[in-house]
C-alpha cells in the first residue's frame, strides 16, 4: 500500500474488483470441492487437501476461509462468528472479505444465514435444513496429543484403534475425578471415525448429533478437510459410570437473563467485579430486543453497536 | 486415442464456468449430504450424444488435469472423449482401478464391473472411485429404500435400467466401510448421490 494507491471505484463493475470470484482460482476450488464430497461420503475421516497460502496467517481461519471460498455463491447469505460473537475483529474481517470478493449479503442473524463460518462455537439457535456450518480448525487430529506421529494416527483411524483415547479419558478420571476436557471434546461419528469437533466447548457437542445442517471442518495449516452430514450420529466419548456432561452455570446471562446459553465470564475491574454474558452475541442481542433482561441489563457493555457498512470504510 | 479435435463439431460446456460450476457443486453438496435427494444439474447443457446433462455437469464441475477419468468402452474414442479433454483437460485412463471418476451408462454395466474400481485404501479411503452411472429415469424403476447418514428417517428412489446385480455388488463392496465406491446416478438433468455409507433395500423386502 502506498500513498499513490488508486482511489476506490465504488461503481466499478464487479469483474473489475477481483481477478477471480471468491478469491481462489478455479482449479483450487475443484480440488477442495472434491475433498468436501469425499469427506461427506466418509463422515469424520480427515481428507488431505492442498491448502493454499491465504491473505491471512495460519491460525486466523485459513481452513475455514478456503472451504467457504469453494462453496460460496452470489445467492448466499454469509455469517461469521468468532467465539460466538459476530463483532470481533477476526469475524468482521472475514465477513468483509467475502462481502468484497464474493458479492454476498452478510448477516448476524443465524436463521437468515445460508453459510455460517465459525471459530469455536455453534450458535445457540438450532441450525436448519439447508444451512452449512464451516468450522475453522487448528488441529484436526483428535489423537495428536496422545500420538505425535501422523503415520501412527492414520493407522489408528484406519483400523478404528481408539483404545489410547479411552485410556486418556480414564487417566483424566483417575487424576481429576472427572473427564477434564472442556473444549475440543472428542466425538465418534456414526460409530466409526473418532473426530475432533474443533475447539468448540463441549457444551456445543450435543448440537451436532442428528442435526439438519451440513457441518464442514477445514484445517488450513494441517491441510485437512472433514465433514459431518446432516442427521448423522455424533457421540461424545464417555464411560457408563462417568457419562458425558456439558458445562452448566449457577448464573444467568447478566444482560439478557438467558439460562440456556453458553456463558463467558467478563472481568469488569480489578476488585473482582465480573459478569457472565452469552457468548453468542446475536442470540443475546435478539433476546434483549424481545424484552428479556438480566440482572445487569442496561450495563454499558449492553450497548449494541451496529457495524459500519463495508462501503463506508 | 488422440484423434485431432474437430472444433466445429465440439459441443459447448458451461456458458458461465465460474458461476455454473459453483451452483452445480452446491447441488452435488446437497445431494451427497442427503443421499436420495434429487437435484437438478446441467439443465442448460447440450452434451455430446451418449452423455446426459447431469453426468456432463458433474464432470465439468469436478474433473480437471488432476483427476484420472475412466470411460466405459462404448463411450470412448468419439465426441465424448474430445469434449471432455477440451473442456476439462482431464487425462483418461484404461485402468478402472486408478480412476478418480468413472462414467458408465446403465446399458454398459457389466457384471463385476464395480469391483474393478478403486475401493480406497485403509488409510486413504478418499482415493475410492466416484462412479457416475447414467440411467434413463430415477422414478420409473423398482423402488429402493435408503437409510444412513444424511437421511433423517428413510429416502426413496426408483432408478430405472440397472441390472439386478448392480445393487448386490455395491452392497458387497460397501459392506466393509471405510472401503467402497461412491455412486452418482444421473438421469437427464437430475442426479441422486449414493455415497458408500448409504444402506439400500428393495421395497417390500
Amino acid at each position: 500500500m502506498t500513498a499513490t494507491e488508486a482511489p476506490a471505484r465504488p461503481n466499478a463493475a464487479p469483474e473489475d474488483r477481483y481477478y477471480t470470484y471468491a478469491y481462489l482460482d478455479e482449479q483450487t476450488k475443484r480440488m477442495i470441492r472434491r475433498a468436501i464430497l469425499k469427506a461427506l461420503a466418509i463422515p469424520g475421516y480427515q481428507v488431505p487437501f492442498g491448502s493454499r497460502e491465504m491473505p491471512v496467517p495460519y491460525g486466523w481461519g485459513t481452513g475455514g476461509i478456503q472451504l467457504t471460498a469453494a462453496i460460496i455463491g452470489r445467492d448466499d447469505v454469509y455469517k461469521c462468528i468468532d467465539q460466538g460473537a459476530d463483532d470481533t475483529t477476526n469475524a468482521v474481517s472475514i465477513r468483509r472479505f467475502f462481502a468484497t470478493v464474493a458479492d454476498v449479503a452478510t448477516t448476524e442473524d443465524t436463521s437468515e444465514a445460508t453459510i455460517i463460518q465459525s471459530r469455536h462455537r455453534i450458535p445457540e439457535q438450532p441450525l436448519a435444513d439447508g444451512q452449512i456450518m464451516v468450522f475453522q480448525v487448528p488441529q484436526p487430529e483428535p489423537l495428536r496429543g496422545l500420538e505425535p506421529r501422523e503415520t501412527e494416527t492414520r493407522a489408528m483411524h484406519a483400523y478404528a484403534e481408539y483404545g489410547l483415547q479411552y485410556v486418556s479419558l480414564y487417566e483424566n478420571i483417575s487424576a481429576y475425578g472427572r473427564i477434564a476436557a472442556t473444549a475440543g471434546y472428542p466425538v465418534m461419528i456414526d460409530e466409526r471415525y473418532l473426530m475432533s469437533p474443533s475447539p468448540i466447548p463441549k457444551f456445543d457437542n450435543p448440537k451436532m448429533h442428528m442435526n439438519p445442517a451440513i457441518l464442514l471442518f477445514g484445517a488450513g495449516r494441517e491441510k485437512r478437510i472433514y465433514a459431518v452430514p446432516p442427521f448423522t450420529r455424533v457421540r461424545s466419548l464417555d464411560f457408563e459410570d462417568y457419562p458425558f456432561e456439558t458445562q452448566s452455570w449457577d448464573e444467568v446471562c447478566a444482560l439478557c437473563g438467558a439460562n440456556d446459553s453458553y456463558l463467558d465470564e467478563v472481568v469488569l475491574d480489578d476488585k473482582g467485579e465480573h459478569m457472565f454474558v452469552c457468548s453468542d452475541s446475536h442470540y443475546c442481542a435478539d433476546r434483549r430486543e424481545k424484552g428479556h433482561a438480566g440482572p445487569m441489563a442496561g450495563h454499558a457493555l449492553a450497548h449494541i453497536e451496529t457495524e459500519i457498512a463495508a462501503e463506508e470504510v | 486415442m488422440n484423434a485431432p479435435l474437430n472444433l466445429a463439431e465440439l459441443r459447448p460446456g458451461f456458458s458461465e464456468p465460474v458461476g455454473d460450476s459453483q451452483s452445480v457443486f452446491r447441488a452435488l453438496l446437497t445431494a451427497t449430504a442427503q443421499p436420495g435427494t434429487r437435484v437438478e444439474v446441467g439443465k442448460a447443457l447440450t452434451p455430446p450424444l451418449g452423455l446426459n446433462a447431469a453426468a456432463a455437469a458433474v464432470l465439468l464441475t469436478l474433473a480437471d488435469q488432476d483427476t484420472l477419468v475412466w470411460l466405459e468402452p462404448s463411450l470412448r474414442g468419439g465426441a465424448i472423449e474430445s469434449w471432455l479433454r477440451f473442456h476439462t483437460s482431464c487425462p483418461l485412463t484404461d485402468h478402472a482401478e486408478e480412476a478418480a471418476f468413472a462414467v458408465v451408462s446403465h446399458s454398459g454395466l457389466a457384471a463385476q464391473m464395480l469391483s474393478g474400481f478403486n475401493q480406497g485404501d485403509a488409510k486413504y479411503p478418499d482415493l475410492a472411485t466416484t462412479v457416475i452411472v447414467m440411467v434413463p429415469d430415477l422414478e420409473a424403476g423398482p423402488n429402493l429404500v435408503l437409510e444412513g447418514p444424511g437421511i433423517e428417517t428413510i429416502a426413496e428412489i426408483a432408478p430405472q435400467g440397472l441390472p439386478d446385480s448392480f445393487w448386490s455388488e455395491r452392497a458387497d463392496l460397501v459392506a466393509h466401510f471405510q472401503f467402497g465406491i461412491d455412486v452418482m446416478l444421473c438421469a437427464e438433468a437430475t442426479l441422486v448421490s449414493i455415497p458408500r455409507t448409504t444402506r439400500i433395500q428393495s421395497k417390500g423386502e
